[in-house]
């Protein structure tokens, strides 16, 4: 259940949260060198549900993915995430949950250009220390869900076409079986087709797994896709300027 | 996974890299063989002559004395006179007394004349004496032994034929065809200027410098008499009491009948350290340099990286990555290309040992091991890691900058 602003709503389910957002604001300079804020309001995602968030650019999709990923650290408010509170967390250990539990993947330049599509998956589980028997056996069900030829794991990542490319990305962000998926504009670089066969793709995946998933676009003919989906406007108030110091 | 991410970057990056690890073999190389010729030239040195308390020669510098001397390098400024040696010998307080005369040489290889003491008494190394591999030492007027790289480099067996030329280059125009030596004895390898050196008798060295005509009768007739040398190069002694050095050497610098120089070889030889330290600062000065800016290359071509690897990073930092895994991983691939050019640069000085190791000896006289493993060079490469750690902390900084301010948005 996508929840925005209802308290009594929000206990109800509280054990089954993915994701519970309660007033953050976030506070950058901007290209002005004034300081700009974004304040999310109380904001939550049930266990299990694939959210569509669409928005121009600018509107604070980006900044949410990075405070849900625990790149970013909120001013104010406080960030849950399966019950733990991230925003509490050092930078050290926000970074070990993000290994462990979210898995990301962004427009482009989601891989390392210079390792094969292995050492790409490789080094998702060397950061998460899962283990290398984990390893094999889900790669090679990623493989076969994902349809990638077992042939191109040993090819360097940027001999890859945009499409493999994506593929491989969705591959190392279920590697770890994370709880959390992040999405980031993905079909941005792939024409109507490749944009659908992704989507459905990744939807299955999510929905085999019970893999929460907040797909952020600005695109929002994608919406028919999903059966939740939200303007990013109804629950952050967008952009608040003051002078900077 | 770290060094096998590194290296796979590395290798995406090869040309710069290579050029990078280039100029750093370079500068290690400088440095690794300084060091190892200032410690082989030393133990070289050191081990050239054992048991000699002093030696005797024609008044100039003491180095100079000791160099033609004992290590056949530079040219003697004068003679001493044939008489001063059997007053040495004479001395109740000369044990043994060998006399060396220099000045002729055999295909760049120098020509002694000496006496059946030299086989005797002088040593070498720790308190070795000299020993033949084959044949025995000079019997005939004409007789000659040489040594070992002499008979490698020229392929001389006993019994083979010899022609010494006048003058020490390794070209002349003045051969002493008229008198052919026999090789009658090798020696064995000692890996002192030894090995280099053609020895024959003292009244040999004498009677090749004689008139055609009168060489000639004593070519012809080998049971004549050959002359007695009115003058020798030097004289190496060694005293029945090492107390006695002191007082002999004063005796002999103020010998009346002669112009004679006594030196202690040990005192020599410092004095030799002490001029070659400054060379040697000198060198490791202008080495340390070089290897600075190699270095400074190598944190500049990690920093002009840093720009194209923003996205790399970021994607480092969403699969969760700590900034200082990110820092780690910049540094360790700058350790990589030192390391590898430190094993490079060994394998380059040891092949360059090998290879050059007759010539160095020939021209320098230096006789260099090709293993350069020693305590020295673990100091070395200590330093050099040190170092390369240091000045990788600059394009690590700048990394750990990339890292903080890297998101999901990066383009």
């Amino acid at each position: 259940m996508l929840t925005k602003n209802n308290p009594h709503l929000m206990n109800s389910h509280r054990e089954n949260l993915a994701i519970e957002l309660c007033d953050v604001v976030h506070t950058y300079p901007n290209s002005n060198n004034n300081l700009a804020s974004l304040h999310f309001d109380k904001w939550s995602v049930d266990v299990g549900q694939q959210v569509f968030l669409y928005g121009d650019s600018g509107s604070g999709k980006s900044t949410l993915l990075n405070l849900l990923s625990g790149i970013l650290a909120p001013q104010q408010g406080s960030i849950k995430l399966f019950g733990k509170d991230i925003s509490q967390l050092s930078n050290s250990a926000r970074d070990r949950f993000r290994a462990e539990n979210i898995g990301v993947v962004f427009q482009q330049f989601n891989l390392v250009p210079y390792l094969t599509v292995a050492k790409n998956i490789e080094l998702a589980v060397y950061l998460a220390k899962s283990s290398r028997q984990q390893l094999t056996q889900s790669l090679s069900e990623l493989t076969s869900a994902l349809k990638l030829p077992k042939s191109l794991l040993n090819t360097p990542v940027a001999n890859l076409s945009v499409g493999q490319q994506q593929r491989v990305a969705i591959m190392r962000a279920f590697i770890n079986s994370p709880q959390l998926l992040l999405i980031d504009e993905p079909t941005s670089a792939l024409d109507n087709s490749a944009k659908d066969a992704f989507m459905t793709l990744l939807l299955d995946m999510c929905r085999a797994h019970n893999t929460t998933m907040i797909f952020v676009s600005h695109d929002n003919t994608l919406e028919r896709f999903f059966s939740l989906h939200t303007p990013i406007s109804s629950f952050c108030n967008g952009l608040t300027k003051q002078e900077s110091n | 996974m770290l060094v096998s991410i590194a290296w796979q970057s590395l290798v995406s990056r090869r040309k710069t890299v290579f050029l990078t690890f280039l100029s750093l073999v370079v500068s290690i190389s400088v440095l690794i063989s300084v060091e190892h010729i200032r410690l082989q030239a030393k133990e070289s040195f050191n081990r050239t002559i054992s048991g000699v308390d002093l030696i005797v020669g024609a008044p100039s510098g003491e180095l100079n004395l000791l160099l033609y001397s004992v290590f056949r390098m530079g040219n003697p400024t004068n003679n001493i006179k044939y008489d001063s040696f059997t007053m040495l010998k004479a001395n109740p307080s000369v044990a043994w007394a060998i006399p060396i005369s220099l000045g002729d040489s055999h295909r760049g290889f120098r020509v002694m004349g000496t006496n059946s003491d030299y086989f005797t008494h002088f040593k070498y190394g720790n308190d070795k004496p000299l020993s033949l591999a084959t044949g025995k030492t000079f019997d005939g007027p004409f007789d000659t032994v040489i040594g070992s790289d002499v008979a490698i480099s020229l392929g001389y067996q006993q019994g083979d034929q010899i022609v010494i030329a006048h003058g020490i280059g390794s070209t002349s125009f003045v051969n002493h065809k008229q008198a052919p030596f026999t090789v009658t004895g090798i020696l064995a390898p000692t890996g002192t200027p030894v090995d280099k050196t053609v020895h024959v008798s003292l009244p040999a060295i004498e009677a090749i410098h004689l008139p055609p005509s009168q060489l000639q009768k004593l070519v012809d007739n080998p049971q004549l008499q050959l002359p007695q040398p009115n003058s020798i190069t030097s004289v190496i002694l060694g005293l029945s009491s090492k107390f006695a050095t002191f007082t002999l050497q004063r005796q002999i610098n103020n010998y009346q009948d002669d112009r004679l120089m006594a030196l202690l070889p040990g005192v020599a030889m410092a004095q030799l350290w002490q001029l070659m330290a400054n060379v040697e600062n000198l060198l490791k000065i202008i080495g340390y340099l070089v290897l600075l800016a190699s270095l400074f290359g190598l944190a500049t071509m990690l920093l002009a990286t840093m720009n194209e690897r923003q996205r790399e990073i970021a994607v480092f930092r969403i699969l969760g990555a700590s900034p200082k895994l990110i820092v780690s991983l910049v540094i360790l691939e700058a350790l990589i290309i030192s390391i590898l050019a430190l094993l490079f640069s060994l394998a380059v000085v040891t092949l360059s040992l090998t290879v050059l190791d007759s010539w160095l000896a020939a021209e320098y006289g230096l006789f260099l091991s090709n293993n350069v493993l020693s305590p020295d060079l673990f100091i070395l490469s200590s330093i050099i890691m040190g170092a390369t750690l240091l000045t990788a902390l600059v394009p690590g900084l700048e990394a750990y900058k990339k890292v903080l301010h890297s998101q999901l948005s990066c383009r």
